[in-house]
């Protein structure tokens, strides 16, 4: 899933400080499982900034609502009726659902009450984990099925570096080395030898590198 | 054993002499005088001079124009590059422009990470690893082509190595993980600092074992010690560095205004053991900020003159 975490309440209130009505709006799909901007979280940001502006002696209409993605025109069309009624809208969805709602709605400014992180999974509740990059071209067939683009600080495709100390990365003792897992994973798999095979050069132009990106799937067109 | 560069370093290793290499870093800032003092310590007494690339990723005075500085000065500069900072476009481009000035060595790392130094909110680039550099600059050499495929007008001659860390984790892909450097056309390799000799020589019984010791030279890397407080440091602090306690021990254990001298012995005796072991072609000394004491090192070694001088 695509994981992000709420904002600081004072960056979000510097958003909206000149919006008389807010509309809070929550995704049910990856930001709800991670617990950033589902609708228990639109609630509880929807409190809390009442609550800060009551104190403040300003009147704001704050309402929540949550869709059941933001990165899709038919959920995002249900609020075709009711988006003329809000000053702005504080999206608590990811990047893409933020940017897909102010693409829908010209009219009507939408702002990120979240910052998205990375393409990850729950390793436990409350920690999320970053798994993938979407550099476009999966090598996972090669490493043991652990990335190295996105798990490795130095992305490197021939590591481990000689910054790895006792299964760790240089950078944090926390943080596990991709290569030392990549390797206890090929030596489990009885695939050690692969580890010999020199990584070629990457092609980085599926990754961001080549500019914007889209998937065209003329099967599946409407 | 016959040469493919014009490199000096090439030609020591190949007439069969123990090659000496030392390391300068560049100053952090434009005095090129610090380059000069520095080279004008070790420059009888070792066949080339390392100039690191932004090393511990604290941005500083480059290291190709510090190489042809270098050059320019008589020494035989090796350029080190690092993955970190630049694209294919990049490196491919500093190699053209250090071949331009006729720097036969170079040495390919992938770099410490920027959290390291003084950029730490930068980007990395990545775009090659060290092995996929060492590819890069062997094509452009033995092929004469860029990586996109077209001709190079006079390819770059360089002597090509690249480093090792026999101590780094995990150890049982040390060896494995040489042997992949040579695949990629490393000729030379310079390692990590040496305290743990006993575990370097069991590396390079490893390298020994699949005949590596006879395709890639291997100067072996050593940093003599100022002070006990270095080597507790270097033992603690320092990713993938190895110094046995009674090293440290051995610094302690003697008076501070004596610790130095201790510091210049074990490092001489270090190189007087590692003449021994088989495959061991040379010395890499990295006197951090000490340069002046590189002669001293060389000499108690057995290792001057230098060939040719």
């Amino acid at each position: 899933m695509i994981v992000a975490e709420q904002k600081p309440i004072q960056e979000i209130i510097e958003e909206i400080r000149g919006d008389h009505s807010v509309l809070i709006l929550g995704c049910n799909e990856c930001v709800t499982v991670c617990e950033a901007g589902g609708k228990k979280e639109v609630a509880v940001l929807a409190s809390a900034l009442r609550m800060h502006f009551m104190q403040q002696g300003e009147q704001k209409q704050i309402e929540e609502r949550t869709l059941e993605r933001q990165c899709d025109q038919e959920y995002l069309e249900e609020l075709r009726d009711d988006i003329d009624r809000y000053d702005s809208v504080l999206s608590l969805a990811c990047g893409a659902g933020i940017q897909f709602t102010a693409e829908k709605y010209h009219a009507t400014p939408v702002y990120p009450g979240v910052n998205t992180k990375f393409i990850g999974v729950t390793e436990e509740r409350g920690y999320w984990t970053e798994r993938c990059q979407a550099c476009g071209q999966c090598v996972l067939a090669q490493t043991g099925g652990i990335c190295p683009v996105s798990r490795c600080a130095k992305r490197l495709f021939n590591g481990p570096c000689g910054g790895s100390t006792q299964g760790k990365c240089e950078i944090n003792p926390e943080l596990d080395c991709a290569w030392q897992l990549i390797i206890d994973r090929l030596k489990s798999l009885n695939q050690l030898e692969a580890y010999e095979v020199l990584a070629p050069i990457k092609d980085w132009s599926t990754d961001r590198d080549g500019g914007p990106r889209n998937v065209v799937r003329e099967d599946v067109e409407s | 054993m016959s040469v493919k560069t014009p490199s000096r370093l090439e030609k020591v290793l190949a007439d069969g002499y123990f090659a000496v290499t030392t390391e300068c870093g560049p100053p952090r800032g434009s005095d090129l005088g610090e380059i000069t003092r520095k080279a004008e310590y070790v420059k009888d007494h070792v066949d080339a001079v390392n100039v690191t690339d932004n090393q511990t990723s604290v941005t500083r005075l480059c290291s190709l124009a510090c190489c042809i500085h270098l050059k320019q000065m008589g020494l035989e500069p090796v350029l080190q590059m690092v993955t970190r900072d630049r694209n294919r476009i990049a490196l491919q481009s500093d190699i053209l422009g250090a071949a331009g000035f006729d720097i036969h060595n170079i040495l390919c790392l992938s770099g410490d990470h920027q959290s390291f130094g003084d950029s730490a909110q930068g980007q990395n680039v990545h775009d090659l690893d060290s092995m996929q550099l060492l590819q890069t600059v062997r094509r452009m050499r033995d092929e004469g082509t860029f990586l996109g495929g077209d001709t190079i007008n006079r390819p770059p001659e360089m002597f090509t190595g690249a480093a090792a860390n026999p101590f780094a984790d995990p150890f049982e892909i040390r060896v494995p993980r040489l042997a992949k450097k040579v695949a990629a056309g490393a000729e030379f390799i310079q390692t990590q600092c040496i305290y743990n000799l006993d575990k370097f020589e069991e590396w390079m019984k490893g390298i020994r074992d699949r005949g590596l010791h006879e395709q890639v030279a291997i100067l072996a890397g050593l940093t003599p010690f100022k002070s006990a407080g270095m080597a507790r440091f270097m033992k603690n602090k320092v990713p993938g560095m190895d110094v046995p306690d009674d090293v440290v021990k051995r610094m302690a254990d003697q008076p501070k205004e004596k610790q130095p001298e201790e510091g210049i012995k074990i490092c001489i005796e270090s190189m007087q053991r590692l003449k021994e072991v088989e495959g061991v072609s040379g010395f890499h000394i990295m006197a951090i900020e000490w340069e002046q004491k590189v002669p001293e090192l060389v000499e108690g070694a057995g290792l001057h003159p230098r060939p040719g001088a």
